[in-house]
């Protein structure tokens, strides 16, 4: 591989399969153009998002996680969303807590029509990941402990 | 060690035109586990199928991989194809590559190199699948229908015809609904009661049909196919076995309360039927208003007259339990309570400021005037009439921003019908907006305007009594001045509302509701008749105000949805549903708590601890509802409750894999 390639983030998405996967697609259906470094991983709701999942993320070297989800009051099982929206406004303050800078981490909601809005808010993490450089935090912090 | 086989999809030039496939495929065969990987121009089709069962039987692969268009596209071809192999359907994983990285990525490179880390991500899943196998739940071939207007009667008919068991069940001490309760039907002002009163005595006569009126839910269990539903039927004191509907008991009665069918424009006694063609036609006795049930006189007339001895002052509310197969809520509207939301209309005060509603009863042949259109407060026949649109829907401030949709046309129909009854009448109607999108609607809107129905677009501010008139004051916003109505008689054109108990039948069912209380369907265009819990379906006004041609339609719909479930001995449960192992439980049942199906409960176990044998609680999951979202298995703390398909352990590889 060139050495001089230029940087490029890891950014995982956790999305639900009803909403923000299917959007993902028709994303794809469309055509539109938005930047590879971001992977899809698919959920049957966000709310099978396990936070350690995210933490095992960062830990292992992501530089951006996102889940995304229905929005709330659109969820496929009802109420799984909710169930989303709380848990990662805690675990994103502990991973604040833990020095992962705020908007490594991102919880957003995308319906199954909003193509476009999958295709901004990628470019908006991603834009914002790679400003922030590599996630380095738990590497550090495991050298500081040998 | 795992022995997957990679497949790359060309998908013709959809995919090998943006990224390199064969830098992909090998890839792939370098991956840990990969017996073989080959990439395919179509692997959907025909030949790419057979390329994977040769595959299979060649290198005794034990699980898939396909790298392709999204999974919501050929997941289940390919779980079908797996069904002809000894591959189980469920060691198979999708890459999506196509969606989400062929078709949205223009640096081929980067594309590629995306495409390689998401067939390593599935490789890495595919490799902690286990076999999964579908549970099949017999389905009890018998539906319930909750719910007898016309919504009810119509999908307990379909059902019925169709062969299939049905129990209707009915709140009031008649079916019929509102429909019966109306005069005239828009546009084609057929007789109501005419068209609505074959299809309620069908209801009775029915072989497949078992009506229960008086009767409400009282639980429910269970889950489709098998739910378990306790009826609740009110004491009626009159034994229907024995009673023949002669009516003596009706006339003898002394007691007189506001009748509710009449829209408490008159009275009726305590022993009673709604209406003369209730169905079933005979009487019940109304506990609150009954003189000897109040404990108030010792009364009994009626026990009295009785030739039958069919009155029983000591019959109890009953319960009465059975499995129905699929359920339908055909609940239907109430109209809101306008009096306290609007003392701007005299809140009440002007017995000459009527509902819509209380119109239909005066103006029919039935009714407490015989259909002639008599004022309430002195009898006379009103020559000024103003007729009120919206009132309580389209308004944020009095709670409502929805359209309540009939109330266009049914006031039409007022107007029409009070200018052909009445000579000289002169007929204003206020106005928002006049909404017509219906067949025929439109001219029949034109024919209340050339019938001579004046037309003001704007809201009535106010109303007050002068001079023995009441003033309807408003604004003419074509115009752009205020105008100031006389009137002998006001019909204010009320919205329909939810009725008042939705929200607890549907905490019962499990179902959801709108802001407003209207029933959620699943999908607001593509499932409209169905709801989030398998088996229960919707039919009528409980879903969103509608008119009847709708309801109708509405209700044979869920009617056809019931059959096509009862039309199989069993259905197929997916088997992506959460697992728990017992071992690791601790009864904490969060899991319960998160789940919205209430599919994980608590159960007691006997198990053998270091102390001894012990008894200990632990959760269980009732395949029947689990529907496999994962919520339970993100809430458990010691990682007992799990989702299969997409349990920790698969999802943690994916993200290692990712990472590398």
């Amino acid at each position: 591989m060139p050495v001089n390639k230029k940087w490029m983030p890891k950014i995982l998405a956790f999305c639900c399969n009803w909403c923000t996967y299917t959007g993902a697609d028709l994303a794809g259906l469309n055509r539109m153009k938005y930047p590879a470094d971001v992977r899809v991983l698919r959920v049957p709701c966000s709310s099978r998002v396990n936070p350690q999942f995210v933490l095992r993320a960062f830990q292992k070297g992501c530089d951006g996680v996102m889940v995304c989800g229905c929005h709330p009051g659109d969820c496929h099982y009802t109420s799984g969303n909710y169930y989303t929206r709380r848990r990662f406004m805690v675990l994103k303050e502990m991973l604040e807590f833990n020095g992962i800078e705020p908007e490594r981490f991102q919880t957003r909601w995308i319906s199954g029509s909003e193509a476009a809005k999958f295709r901004d808010t990628v470019a908006e993490v991603s834009e914002l990941v790679t400003k922030l450089g590599p996630n380095t935090v738990f590497n550090e912090r495991r050298a500081e402990n040998v | 060690m795992s022995r997957t086989g990679v497949f790359v999809c060309h998908c013709g030039s959809n995919i090998a035109g943006a990224l390199d496939v064969e830098r992909v495929a090998a890839a792939a065969g370098k991956l840990p586990g990969v017996r073989y990987a080959a990439s395919y121009k179509y692997m959907c089709s025909e030949q790419g199928q057979q390329l994977v069962k040769d595959a299979i039987a060649e290198h005794e692969l034990d699980r898939i991989v396909i790298a392709s268009c999204s999974p919501r596209m050929h997941e289940n071809t390919f779980r079908k194809l797996l069904k002809d192999t000894p591959v189980n359907p469920y060691m198979l994983e999708i890459a999506n590559i196509r969606e989400q990285c062929a078709w949205v990525h223009a640096d081929r490179e980067q594309a590629t190199e995306k495409a390689v880390d998401l067939v390593r991500m599935a490789v890495a899943k595919v490799a902690k699948n286990k076999p999964l196998h579908s549970s099949f739940i017999p389905v009890h071939k018998k539906a319930l229908v909750i719910g007898a207007g016309i919504a009810g009667i119509q999908a307990a008919l379909d059902i019925a015809d169709a062969g299939y068991e049905v129990t209707l069940l009915e709140k009031e001490s008649s079916i019929g609904g509102h429909m019966v309760m109306l005069d005239k039907t828009f546009p084609t002002l057929d007789c109501s009661a005419c068209i609505s009163t074959p299809k309620m005595s069908e209801v009775a006569a029915h072989p497949n049909i078992t009506l229960m009126t008086g009767s409400t839910v009282e639980s429910v269990g269970g889950y489709v196919g098998n739910f378990d539903v306790a009826i609740r039927q009110k004491a009626r004191y009159v034994n229907h076995d024995i009673c023949t509907g002669c009516g003596l008991c009706e006339t003898k009665c002394p007691a007189k309360v506001t009748s509710e069918f009449n829209q408490a424009l008159c009275t009726r006694t305590a022993v009673f039927r709604p209406f003369p063609q209730a169905v079933p036609a005979k009487p019940v006795i109304d506990p609150e208003s009954c003189r000897k049930l109040i404990g108030k006189a010792k009364c009994g007339v009626c026990q009295a007259v009785c030739p039958l001895g069919a009155i029983d002052f000591e019959d109890k509310d009953k319960l009465i339990t059975d499995t129905y197969g699929a359920i339908v809520v055909a609940t239907g509207y109430e109209l809101v309570d306008w009096a306290p939301l609007y003392p701007e209309y005299g809140g009440g005060k002007y017995s000459d400021v009527i509902t819509g509603l209380q119109y239909e009863r005066l103006v029919n042949a039935s009714g407490p005037t015989e259909g002639k259109i008599l004022r309430p407060s002195d009898k006379s026949v009103p020559k000024d009439v103003v007729i009120v649109k919206c009132v309580g829907s389209r308004d944020k401030k009095k709670g409502r921003a929805y359209c309540s949709r009939a109330c266009c046309m049914y006031s039409a129909k007022h107007a029409h019908q009070i200018l052909e009854k009445i000579p000289g009448a002169r007929v204003t109607v206020f106005y928002m907006d006049v909404r017509t999108p219906g067949k025929n609607y439109e001219e029949f809107y034109d024919r209340a305007r050339e019938d001579g129905a004046r037309y003001v677009r704007g809201r009535v501010a106010k109303i007050f009594r002068e001079n023995g008139k009441l003033i309807c004051r408003g604004e003419d916003t074509l115009l752009g001045r205020g105008v100031e109505v006389p009137a002998d008689m006001v019909i204010l054109e009320t919205a329909m509302t939810p009725a008042q108990d939705i929200r607890e039948l549907c905490a019962k069912l499990t179902i959801s509701t709108d802001e407003y209380g209207w029933v959620q369907e699943a999908h607001p265009k593509l499932r409209p008749v169905e709801t989030q819990t398998a088996g229960v379906y919707l039919a009528g006004a409980c879903q969103g105000p509608k008119d009847i041609p709708d309801t109708v339609a509405q209700a044979g719909a869920a009617a056809a949805k019931v059959c096509i479930l009862f039309s199989k001995n069993e259905i197929e449960g997916s088997p992506m549903i959460s697992a728990v192992d017992e071992n690791k439980c601790c009864g904490c049942s969060a899991c319960v708590r998160v789940c919205p199906y209430r599919a994980v409960m608590l159960e007691e176990i006997d198990s053998r601890e270091l102390s001894g044998a012990v008894k200990r609680q632990v959760a269980r999951v009732n395949a029947g509802l689990c529907q496999g979202c994962g919520a339970c298995a993100a809430s458990c703390r010691t990682g007992a409750i799990d989702l299969l398909g997409f349990t920790n352990a698969q999802i943690l590889k994916e993200v290692d894999a990712l990472c590398l």
